[in-house]
């Protein structure tokens, strides 16, 4: 799946970004396949979702190149980034709240007719659709989304991904907030969205999930990347050591 | 499809009922009318009922309930609504706006030299194209202010109720510039016609034809509504529901029409009107219509236009989602600063728009013309349920709002308390308004 010799979807060169003296992101490389999924953990602090903000359009990097699909990519906008088929799931979902879940799934994509006018039944169809899908239980439609549970507010924000037919998808601690359930139901929408082909990066503290679901696993320390391994060549006692210490033990060892 | 079968995914469940929910309760989610308009319009009517029958009862004169009483209050609420429609969305984005007074005062002067001073230099006196290019060049002007305003909260990253505190006093300051204090008057006789009075209304024939076009449209979009939520197998109210709906909204309609064209114009007018016309004034006198002032249709269009704008672009949209969550609308690809700014400078059009009124109301700009609206347009929304936390507010909560304050006022001349009692009335209804409309809310939840 790794296959040197497939394009990457994704390679992030030397990506340093800073906040007032604070170097968040410190030259971090990073690549990531069609139908595999790429885990980040650190510490809180370390820059994994910084990083990843800047793939998903939200903070613009200082220095270093993203290549998509083999191109080279400017991401300076959310908006750049979704026309890149870039979809992004946050750790605090994102959601408007006083809207319903159509009209979040669509924000800022609205489907209009031709006196410019929200199609809120077609949107609220659609919705409809994907959420019978995702989330067979989901049925406050009309609700705002702050009167939805937590479970199913996530699942607006993954619908919201989904529906766009995202190629590459960023998931940020996805499952912080869901009971077990739920957290299954997330796991089985990765393995699925995996089998289609599209790219995954996740983000996760959840080492045991982490060697679960993910194909290779990076750990950042400090803004630094400390190392990305194949998770079936290291152990999760090799990983937490990483996230701990910020040393690679294979790597110290050999 | 049908709604019987609540329990298919594809259908929505029809309205649910709890055992305990009374008749009314069940009425209103079947007609799908929303309490809140029907609570703020109780209200309304409440006060109004108040006030007459406490002028019957205590003076021996229910002035309230009178076609007279009714039109003269649409006509004055008429500039506090044009601009609540637009401090909706700056107070649903969060933002304040302390300047639409003074921003309605100085397009109010600018406009009056244009038309008084400079535009007869190069058209002639009376030329039937200076109240257009006024009401253009005011309009223009309003929303360049408000444009400005938006850009310093925007970029400038000030915070909105800073600049527009600023702009309360700064645009105050140019109005007096601008006419070194002098009130301009009168204003060109087309531009008066725009601030009502007996000729600036559009009669009885007007009126119905209005009323009509008004009744057509409603039946139209529950018709079409209808066809498309079925379309989508969407729930759809019963047929019963339906009419009834458009029994009430059709029916206010004709009782407005009827309500306008029961006021006739004064004595001394009519006379005017006879003798100008040649026409001979029978013995009962003439009975001529006033129908509905030009102010008031003004206000239905900026209501209709801002109602769509709000709930059914994608614009209004995007206001929404910013007082939501503003993290979530930047992430989402909306452009904050650029909807700010927009916003902001259609609040100053709707400002200029509402100096023409006032203006051609007095046929004079004169000013301290808008002096205190920001605070009676504010009221006006908040009474009108929009949530200074934002993200939530209605259009036609807030000319709701901006009626019932009217009527507050109104109705205290009327019954003749002075200003002093008017204010702290006003004022007291103000914390009620807010303080009933959170515990509804809350009890909703």
């Amino acid at each position: 799946m790794t296959d040197k010799n497939v394009t990457p979807l994704v390679e992030l060169k030397d990506i340093s970004i800073a906040f007032g003296g604070i170097q968040a992101v410190d030259s971090v490389s990073l690549t990531l396949y069609p139908g595999e999924v790429v885990g980040l953990l650190g510490h809180n602090g370390a820059g994994k979702s910084t990083l990843i903000k800047i793939l998903s359009g939200a903070y613009t990097k200082d220095s270093g190149e993203i290549w998509i699909n083999g191109k080279k990519a400017e991401i300076n906008s959310p908006r750049d980034a979704r026309d890149h088929n870039i979809e992004t799931i946050y750790q605090t979902l994102a959601l408007a709240d006083n809207l319903d879940a159509a009209s979040n799934l669509f924000l800022g994509r609205e489907v209009v007719n031709r006196f410019g006018m929200v199609d809120n039944a077609f949107q609220e169809a659609e919705t409809r659709k994907i959420m019978a899908r995702l989330n067979p239980n989901f049925r406050k439609l009309k609700e705002p989304v702050s009167a939805l549970s937590g479970g199913q507010r996530q699942s607006v924000a993954i619908a919201r991904a989904v529906y766009f037919n995202a190629k590459i998808l960023i998931m940020d601690e996805p499952t912080a907030a869901l009971g077990v359930h739920e957290t299954a139901m997330v796991a089985d929408l990765i393995k699925e969205l995996k089998a289609q082909g599209l790219g995954i990066f996740l983000i996760s503290h959840d080492t045991r999930e982490m060697m679960e679901l993910c194909d290779r696993v990076s750990v950042m320390k400090n803004g630094k990347m400390i190392g990305t391994e194949r998770v079936e060549d290291v152990t999760e006692d090799d990983i937490l050591s990483m996230i701990i210490l910020g040393k690679n033990p294979k790597r110290e060892a050999a | 499809m049908t709604t019987e079968h609540s329990s298919d995914q594809a259908t929505p469940p029809a309205p649910r009922f709890n055992a305990n929910d009374g008749a009314f309760t069940r009425f209103l989610r079947t007609t799908e009318i929303d309490p809140r308009l029907l609570g703020m319009v109780g209200a309304l009517l409440l006060i109004w009922i108040g006030f007459h029958m406490y002028g019957a009862l205590v003076n021996g004169f229910g002035a309230f309930l009178t076609p007279r009483n009714l039109w003269n209050l649409s006509v004055q609420t008429s500039s506090i609504g044009i601009m609540a429609t637009g401090m909706v969305l700056v107070i649903v984005t969060r933002n304040i706006d302390l300047s639409v007074g003074s921003i309605l005062g100085f397009c109010a002067i600018v406009m009056g030299v244009l038309q008084v001073d400079i535009l007869p230099q190069y058209l002639g006196l009376g030329h039937p194209a200076i109240w257009i290019i006024t009401v253009i060049c005011g309009l223009i002007l309003g929303a360049l202010i408000g444009a400005f305003h938006g850009a310093l909260i925007a970029y400038m990253q000030i915070p909105s109720f800073i600049v527009t505190l600023s702009g309360l006093m700064v645009w105050r300051g140019m109005a007096f510039l601008v006419a070194r204090g002098e009130t301009i008057s009168p204003v060109d006789s087309t531009f008066a016609l725009l601030g009502g009075g007996p000729y600036g209304a559009v009669g009885a024939t007007g009126s119905w034809i209005v009323g009509l076009l008004a009744c057509a449209a409603i039946l139209w979009g529950l018709v079409s509504g209808r066809a498309r939520r079925q379309k989508f197998g969407f729930h759809v109210r019963p047929i019963w529901a339906e009419a009834t709906v458009a029994v009430l909204t059709c029916g206010s309609v004709i009782g407005a029409v009827l309500l306008v064209n029961a006021y006739p114009w004064p004595k001394g007018i009519v006379t005017q009107y006879a003798a100008a016309n040649g026409i001979e004034v029978p013995e009962g006198g003439l009975f001529i219509s006033h129908g509905f002032a030009i102010p008031i249709l003004i206000l239905i269009v900026v209501a209709l236009a801002m109602t769509v704008l709000a709930t059914q672009t994608r614009f209004g949209r995007y206001v929404f989602a910013i007082g939501g969550n503003p993290e979530a609308a930047a992430l989402a690809g909306i452009n904050v600063k650029a909807m700010t700014i927009k916003i902001y400078a259609l609040m100053g059009m709707l400002a200029a728009l509402s100096g023409v009124v006032a203006s051609a109301r007095l046929t004079s700009a004169t000013n301290a013309l808008g002096q205190f609206d920001e605070l009676y347009v504010i009221a006006a929304a908040v009474i009108g349920g929009t949530s200074l936390a934002g993200g939530v507010g209605t259009i036609y909560g807030a000319i709701l709002g901006a009626f019932v304050m009217q009527s507050l006022q109104t109705g205290m001349v009327l019954i003749g308390f002075d200003t002093a009692m008017q204010q702290i009335v006003v004022g007291s209804v103000l914390s009620l308004a807010v303080f009933v409309d959170n515990r509804y809310r809350r009890s909703r939840k």
